[in-house]
């Protein structure tokens, strides 16, 4: 029913084309009407940016040297962003799909669209009950929207069903964190990188996916700091680092336990720390026994001497900063991974302190913000358990339900494609969410949206997923809205509105409002703007553990962001976790971490191997990542045309031996086969890879995309699909594909 | 208005890691809206991801100038080389030709020769150059020598470049390791060039040589 429309003519009208400056964007000198303090769109660093605003346009940007965590830089997605609004491809109406259309999709007037979607929702929810009909979200929206999106699914439309695409991001971060300290946000705030004398960056391709981090590793690096880089590939970071680990993709567990085996047996160990702030250490210890630095170096593939190298740093050093991000959390082992990572931070004793840093570098633009207030499935606000009896009483009383009124937890986002495609989820809204192009196996995932009986996207582009929709309903850029989102460092700050919705779009929480309405279920969907939404978030989140009761705009405004924890309007915010003598209100006063005894926890993570390990058939690993120029499933940044120039297409990486072995040289086309998919592009043959290993970025749709190569394998825990380590196998391509 | 002597430039290779940031950047100044004059490139892309961004260094004796016949090219007082005069700019290339650090571009679609003129629109009012505002990694630095011996006491600023016979001492600095720059009095482009890019490799014998399937 909802087949993807993928016509010429659809292509034309919607895009995506490449935006480039003219008029008054090209014009020199000219003398804004306002110049806005806000952020950049794109990632969790959320770099300060003023745009520059002329008649209802967003004209180009000024540095916004004042805001103190990015003093002015920007990567060059931050430099373009301004290119995304004004753009011809902008959704101005709503859409109903029409075959009888050239371009497949009609306008609607949008009225008349809502009432469709809230008919269709009553339709599906009666036949099929409340469950049938699915949302998806995303982590780039403001806390307010995410909040809002939780609180339609259980309160409006009483579906179980939400998740966002967070979970192809933050989760297994996120669920590390939670069972070893009790708490999902970064320990310290980025100032604390200049206070490390060793700097341990796993799976993080720093330099193009949270550029300006760059600066603060260099500025420790030039006071004295060490870089460790443990990746399979030299990206830009690396390049120049002390020790450079090239880990065997989905191998990183076994070289967190093979460094903590060392650090027991060199007694490299914080007694004092391990004795009295943590619980569990002797079953790590017992577990990390074998893991030898012979065993470890076989099964990680890093040279042995570099393990004793990298293990004699980490334990010996006096102050340390450790992060991570996505390439040791996309793995059906992520979470092990991750807590594998805490254990040797744990051992250290480094953490709670200025020179005792650690934190994952959270990747959405509100990564962080959005993972704590109820738009993941098992989640409620103030980052509470939506299966915990307390948590579900005290949200109900917010929204005023009543608890056993709400539903419970619902299923992952690649849960809810599995049930679409086997007929149990009938209905979808997506906002803020591609994952037709972001989801691994994607042309599974593309079958299944084929299915649906009815599918609404609301976006302010027509991406690769709304192609499938049946009414597609215009929604807001970031500069047409404001709320607040929490960035890398879990500072809260204020996205400002710079322009109007052009056209018939709305800012997206009023098109959820709309909907409610429609359906004639408005009672708790009746905001005038953000700020209410906000305040009633800071309720709903006060006493959890991410608590925003005493965040207000103001004060955002005021202290240029504000970090939660921050329980009332005389806090100043906490910008590092787990001091001495701190107080959370799980503890209690007991000690600093969010148990009830005040203590982290050691954890058990042993090495399993990827879901799927290479054999005689698909000998080679794939990994996957992202470009500087390009963000997620391109969505915006492929139609900003001087990113789009920087790297137009994706290409293969790979070592010369590899490349020789299969008879190719740079710029050859290859063809990359999984037991899902193929994909043919050309090859970068580089000596800064594994030779076992390739790479591919992922922001590119139709045969030049990766996902359709990689396993939606997930982590048991997290849910997390494991996008860093797939089987493939390579050759020449018999020809060069066409350039659709 | 002019820019201040206490504000200087430096560029430090080291920690350059190719985004591009300062080549989109650059495209954003009000005096070469849309033109981006920095040029960003690999040093050899198949060993290293080593990339070095190119701006004008602003030659105390601007070779630019020297072989202009049209006397387009002007260094004002504050040390900056100024991009080519409309008026007075012939197309003629010879510019292009000679600068040493190959910044100079020639724009056929204006018949004009452009380049970085330190974002003069926006040094000259006490601001920094668009580049050095937004670099991420801070190769681009804009600012006091004080901030800078202070902030990278391990690399120090030289401003003096041997090309073959040629020497050229410049007002943007290139900063070198400090124990470098301890030993020399300039820095040898010419053998510079002749050695590449630092390797990293990843020197693993990790192909199993029996290994099937690879077709």
């Amino acid at each position: 029913m909802a087949q993807a429309i993928d016509n010429t003519a659809l292509l034309e009208k919607f895009g995506p084309h490449g935006a480039f400056s003219t008029g008054l964007r090209l014009a020199a000198n000219v003398e804004p009407d306002r110049v806005v303090n806000t952020h950049c769109c794109f990632c969790g660093q959320q770099c300060g940016i003023q745009l520059k605003v002329k008649d209802n346009e967003v004209i180009g940007f000024e540095p916004w040297f004042d805001f103190p965590f990015s003093r002015g830089m920007l990567c060059p997605k931050g430099v373009k962003r301004y290119l995304q609004g004004s753009h011809p491809d902008r959704l101005l109406h709503a859409y109903q799909r029409d075959p009888s259309a050239p371009e497949g999709f009609r306008e609607l007037g949008y009225e008349r669209a809502v009432e469709q979607v809230a008919g269709a929702i009553s339709r599906i929810q009666r036949e099929h009950g409340p469950d049938a009909f699915a949302i998806l979200t995303g982590a780039s929206l403001t806390t307010e929207k995410a909040y809002l999106m939780g609180k339609f699914a259980r309160v409006c439309l009483g579906t179980a069903n939400i998740d966002y695409n967070g979970r192809l991001c933050m989760v297994s971060a996120a669920a590390g964190n939670k069972k070893a300290f009790g708490i999902d946000r970064a320990a310290n705030p980025w100032d604390d990188i200049l206070h490390a004398d060793m700097i341990w960056i796993s799976g993080a391709n720093v330099a193009e996916c949270a550029p300006i981090t760059t600066d603060y590793v260099w500025r420790a690096r030039d006071l004295g700091a060490k870089i460790i880089v443990v990746d399979p590939r030299i990206t830009p970071i690396a390049r120049t680092c002390d020790l450079f680990l090239p880990v065997k993709p989905g191998r990183d567990i076994a070289l967190f336990n093979g460094i903590l085996h060392l650090m027991i047996e060199r007694d490299w160990l914080d007694h004092d720390f391990i004795q009295n702030q943590t619980v569990g250490f002797d079953k790590v210890a017992e577990c990390v026994n074998p893991w030898t630095p012979a065993r470890t170096a076989e099964v990680t593939g890093i040279p042995e001497r570099l393990i004793h190298q990298a293990a004699e740093w980490w334990g010996t050093a006096k102050s340390s900063f450790l992060m991570h991000a996505r390439g040791i959390e996309h793995h059906s082992h992520g979470v092990q991974n991750v807590l594998g990572a805490i254990n040797i931070v744990l051992a250290s004793g480094r953490i709670g302190r200025e020179g005792g840093g650690y934190a994952t570098i959270t990747g959405q633009g509100n990564g962080q913000g959005g993972r704590e207030h109820g738009q993941k499935c098992d989640q409620l606000p103030g980052a509470r358990d939506i299966s915990n009896p307390e948590h579900r009483d005290y949200i109900a009383k917010v929204w005023g339900i009543k608890p056993e009124e709400m539903p419970g937890p619902g299923v992952d986002a690649y849960e809810i494609i599995r049930k679409i495609d086997s007929g149990e989820i009938r209905g979808l809204l997506s906002i803020c969410f591609n994952p037709k192009i972001s989801l691994p196996d994607n042309n599974f995932v593309a079958r299944a949206l084929d299915k649906l009986d009815f599918y609404v996207a609301i976006d302010f582009f027509l991406n690769e997923t709304a192609r499938h929709a049946d009414i597609v309903l215009p929604g807001s850029l970031h500069e047409e809205d404001e709320g607040v989102v929490t960035q890398i460092e879990g500072r809260v700050i204020k996205i400002n509105k710079a322009v109007e919705c052009p056209g018939e779009a709305r800012q997206d929480w009023r098109i959820i409002q709309d909907i409610a309405a429609a359906l004639d279920r408005p009672h708790g969907f009746t905001f005038t703007e953000p700020k209410e939404i906000f305040d009633e978030l800071r309720t709903a989140s006060r006493g959890g553990v991410a608590d925003y009761s005493g965040i207000t705009y103001e004060k955002i405004d005021n202290q240029y962001g504000v970090f939660w924890p921050c329980p009332s309007e005389d806090h100043p915010g906490t910008p590092r976790l787990f001091e001495p003598g701190s107080w959370n209100p799980v503890a209690k006063g007991a000690g600093p971490f969010y148990f009830p005894d005040g203590k982290a926890r050691f954890n058990v993570a042993d090495y399993t191997p990827p879901a799927e390990d290479v054999d005689s058939e698909f000998p080679i690993m794939l990994t996957t990542g992202r470009v500087v120029s390009q963000f997620l499933s391109g969505t915006q940044t492929r139609r900003i045309g001087p990113l789009v120039e920087q790297f137009p297409e994706p290409r293969i990486e790979m070592h010369p031996q590899l490349a020789e072995r299969i008879g190719v040289v740079d710029g050859d086309w290859v063809t990359t086969e999984s037991r899902r998919g193929d994909c043919t592009l050309q090859a970068l043959v580089v000596t800064t890879i594994r030779p076992d290993t390739v790479f591919i970025p992922y922001h590119w749709p139709g045969r030049k995309s990766a996902n359709q190569l990689t396993i939606s394998a997930q982590d048991p825990i997290s849910k997390i699909p494991e996008y860093k380590v797939c089987a493939v196998r390579l050759r020449k391509a018999e020809r060069v594909p066409d350039a659709k | 208005m002019s820019v201040p002597g206490h504000m200087e430039f430096f560029v430090d290779p080291s920690r350059c890691i190719g985004c591009q940031s300062c080549v989109q950047a650059c495209s954003e100044c009000d005096t070469h809206k849309g033109q981006s004059m920095i040029h960003l490139e690999y040093v050899e892309r198949s060993v290293s991801t080593q990339t070095t961004p190119v701006i004008c260094m602003h030659c105390d004796s601007p070779t630019c100038a020297e072989v202009c016949p049209a006397d387009a090219i002007k260094r004002t007082a504050d040390g900056v080389v100024q991009s080519a005069r409309k008026p007075r700019c012939i197309a003629c290339n010879n510019c292009v030709l000679a600068c040493p650090f190959g910044v100079p571009k020639m724009m056929v679609e204006f018949d004009l020769m452009m380049k970085c003129d330190m974002c003069y629109d926006r040094t000259s009012v006490g601001k920094k150059p668009m580049c050095a505002s937004v670099c991420p990694s801070q190769a681009l630095f804009f600012g006091t020598r004080e901030q800078i011996e202070q902030s990278r006491p391990n690399a120090a600023p030289l401003n003096r470049f041997q090309f073959g016979n040629q020497e050229i001492t410049t007002k943007v600095n290139m900063m070198v390791p400090a124990t470098h720059a301890a030993r020399v009095e300039h820095i040898d482009v010419a053998a510079a060039l002749e050695s590449g890019p630092t390797e990293r490799r990843v020197a693993l014998s990790v192909m199993d040589p029996g290994q099937q399937g690879v077709r």
